[in-house]
Order: C-alpha cells, then structure tokens, then sequence
C-alpha cells in the first residue's frame, strides 16, 4: 500500500487484492477517488453509509470500499436499496450501477424509484459497453457502433439516461464525465448531502472493451475525447441545438425539492391518528 | 479546470514532490498525459516519475486523476 496522507487509503479495503481488477486507465478508479473524497467531505461515517452495487465491472467497487455493503443481483441494486432505505431510514444509501445495470435489466427499478423519490442516491457510471462479459453492446451503445452483438454496427437509439431520470421524477439529476474530476466529486458530494432521488450519470471510459472499437487506442485519446466533447451548463446556453448536437451537457441539470417516499408515508401515518 | 490553468512553466521551489507506487501503477499513461505543467515523463518501464522537480507546482491533478490510487503528490519535507 503507497505511503502518504492520501485520504482514500482510509476508505479502502486494501486486503481485497490491489492493485484492483479493472484494466489500466480505466476510469472506475478515477470515480471511486473521488467518490471516497466526496464521502469523506459530506461528514457521515463508514457506519452511516450503505453502499449498493450490481453486477459488473462497477459492481466490485462495493468490495473495495469500507462502508456498509452490498454486492447484489444484476438490476436489482435499487430494489435492494429500496428494502433497507425503509426499514432503516437513518442510513445514507447510495447505490452504483453499470448503464448495464440502471437501464438494461434495472431499467423497471430505475425509473420506479425515480418516480417514489426515494430518498437514495443512485450513481450511473456510463461506459457505452458491456465491459465486464466481453463487449456487447448495451443500452447506451450510441448508433452504428460496432460491438460483438452488433458486428454490423448498433440499429437501437442510445437512452439518455438524465432525460429519462428526469422525465421519471427525480429531484437531482446531473451528469460529469471522468475527465471532469474535481466537477464530479463535487456533484457527488451534492448529491450526497441533499435529500430525495438523486441520479448522477458519469460518463466513463472502458479502453479494452469500447474505447478500441471506436477508433479511441488508449484511455488517453478517450479521456481527450470526453475533454473535447463536454460542455458544461453555462456554455450550453449559449450554443445552437446544431453545435450541441454530438456534445455531452455536464453539471447539475435538474434540481428540485420534492417530499420525498418516506416523509409522504409519515405524513399518512400521522393522518391516521385517532381514528378508530 | 486545472489544465485551463496558465501554460506557462513557472519556476517554484521543489516544495512539493511525486510519489509513485509501481506496485499498483498499471502505465495507462493517463498522469503523463495531462499534466498541466508537462512535469511528468516515462521512464524506461513505462512508469511516471518527476521530469524535475521544480517544474511541478502540487497542483494534484496526478493524483486526483489515477485510477489505480498509485501517486500521492506530498511536501517534499514530510
């Protein structure tokens, strides 16, 4: 383990076998540090926080992270989530999903618990492929690209998954890319600290399973590429629907105050009070 | 934005200094690429290490952006 004041190093489970699994340049890596940071800052302890992840590359940042957690199902991150936000509301659950997970097989939970406002945090890390099983394309694959599903090129439309989170009723909806990373360990910690159902997209890098298939050789051509393509908020407004065309919009896109889940159920059993 | 920052190398003293632990370092390359000050190089294994180390400003970028958790950017002191 390196020496230093490094602060991840006390969030991690370094007797999980490091160096970790993911291929190098890979930019889960990059999110868990600053996922660790933004935890780190926001205050609660390792014992507030339940960390919630599926199946997938992403799924195994809950073995090396030291707080409460739980490896599940394919999809079924959020349904779990779900199950331990109401039996133990004081815990600060944040669940992490692949695209994979949070709009392939947990699309159904996804935009449920969007719609309930569930008072979780849910991260989507975005990296346009089935990394962990071979490259297959999935539901954010965008057109034309070719994957071993796709071998042709992809005929399905990409989901945009902060429009739908959006459209699905989320009170916090933002988007960073993994080069952007002081920017998304800032939207983390937002979305940490404020109330209700928090989607952030983070649109990631996989090298060995998209990045070669696009013409992108290194995980440094695709973080310039997430460089060149992002535009944050302020900058959008300005620009046509022309020159956003094939941009990615960064920052925090949707931010509303909403009951949420569990103040709307107390709030009813109040109601019920002294009736017979 | 820490590589919109000025382009120009400034001369500061050695205060703050790079530390790479090979043993988790994978060489994506990924520090050596962005650095704002073009302060890292390759050696000849392909690790990262200090071109020199007044050319280095402890910006942190390096160590914010390596997804193996493998630099610490400290006090050249400590």
């Amino acid at each position: 383990m390196p020496n230093g004041r490094h602060i991840i190093y006390d969030y991690l489970r370094t007797t999980k076998r490091f160096p970790h699994m993911w291929c190098p340049g890979c930019g889960l890596g990059t999110f868990l540090g600053a996922f660790l940071r933004a935890v780190d800052k926001s205050g609660y302890t390792k014992d507030q926080i339940v960390l919630i992840s599926g199946i997938g590359c992403s799924g195994r940042i809950s073995t090396y992270a030291d707080f409460n957690t739980l490896h599940t199902t394919h999809g079924r991150a959020l349904t779990f989530a779900t199950g331990i936000k109401l039996t133990k509301p004081g815990l600060k659950v944040i669940v992490i999903m692949g695209d994979g997970d949070a709009t392939a097989i947990g699309g159904n939970h996804f935009i449920h618990a969007a719609r309930r406002n569930l008072d979780i945090t849910a991260i989507v890390i975005n990296n346009s492929v089935y990394g962990m099983t071979g490259g297959q394309v999935s539901p954010e694959t965008p057109l034309d690209v070719r994957t071993t599903t796709s071998p042709y090129g992809n005929v399905e439309s990409p989901f945009d998954i902060c429009k739908l989170a959006e459209a699905a009723g989320a009170a916090f909806v933002a988007r960073s890319t993994v080069y952007h990373v002081k920017l998304m360990e800032r939207l983390i910690g937002r979305a940490i600290d404020r109330k209700g159902f928090d989607v952030l997209e983070i649109i990631s890098q996989c090298p060995v399973q998209y990045g070669r298939r696009v013409g992108l050789k290194s995980p440094v051509e695709m973080l310039q590429w997430q460089k060149d393509h992002a535009v944050t908020q302020e900058k959008a407004r300005g620009m046509s629907e022309e020159d956003l065309k094939d941009k990615i919009r960064i920052g925090a896109l949707v931010d509303n105050e909403a009951p949420t889940y569990q103040e709307k159920l107390d709030a009813m059993k109040q109601s019920f009070k002294g009736v017979e | 934005m820490a590589t919109t920052g000025k382009s120009k190398t400034k001369e500061t003293s050695p205060s703050k200094t790079v530390k790479v632990y090979k043993g988790w370092c994978k060489r994506c390359g990924i520090c050596v690429a962005f650095c704002p000050r073009q302060a890292l190089e390759t050696d000849k294994d392909g690790y990262p290490s200090l071109k020199d180390p007044r050319g280095c400003d402890g910006c942190g970028w390096c160590e914010l952006m390596c997804p193996d958790f493998a630099i610490v950017v400290e006090d050249a002191k400590s």
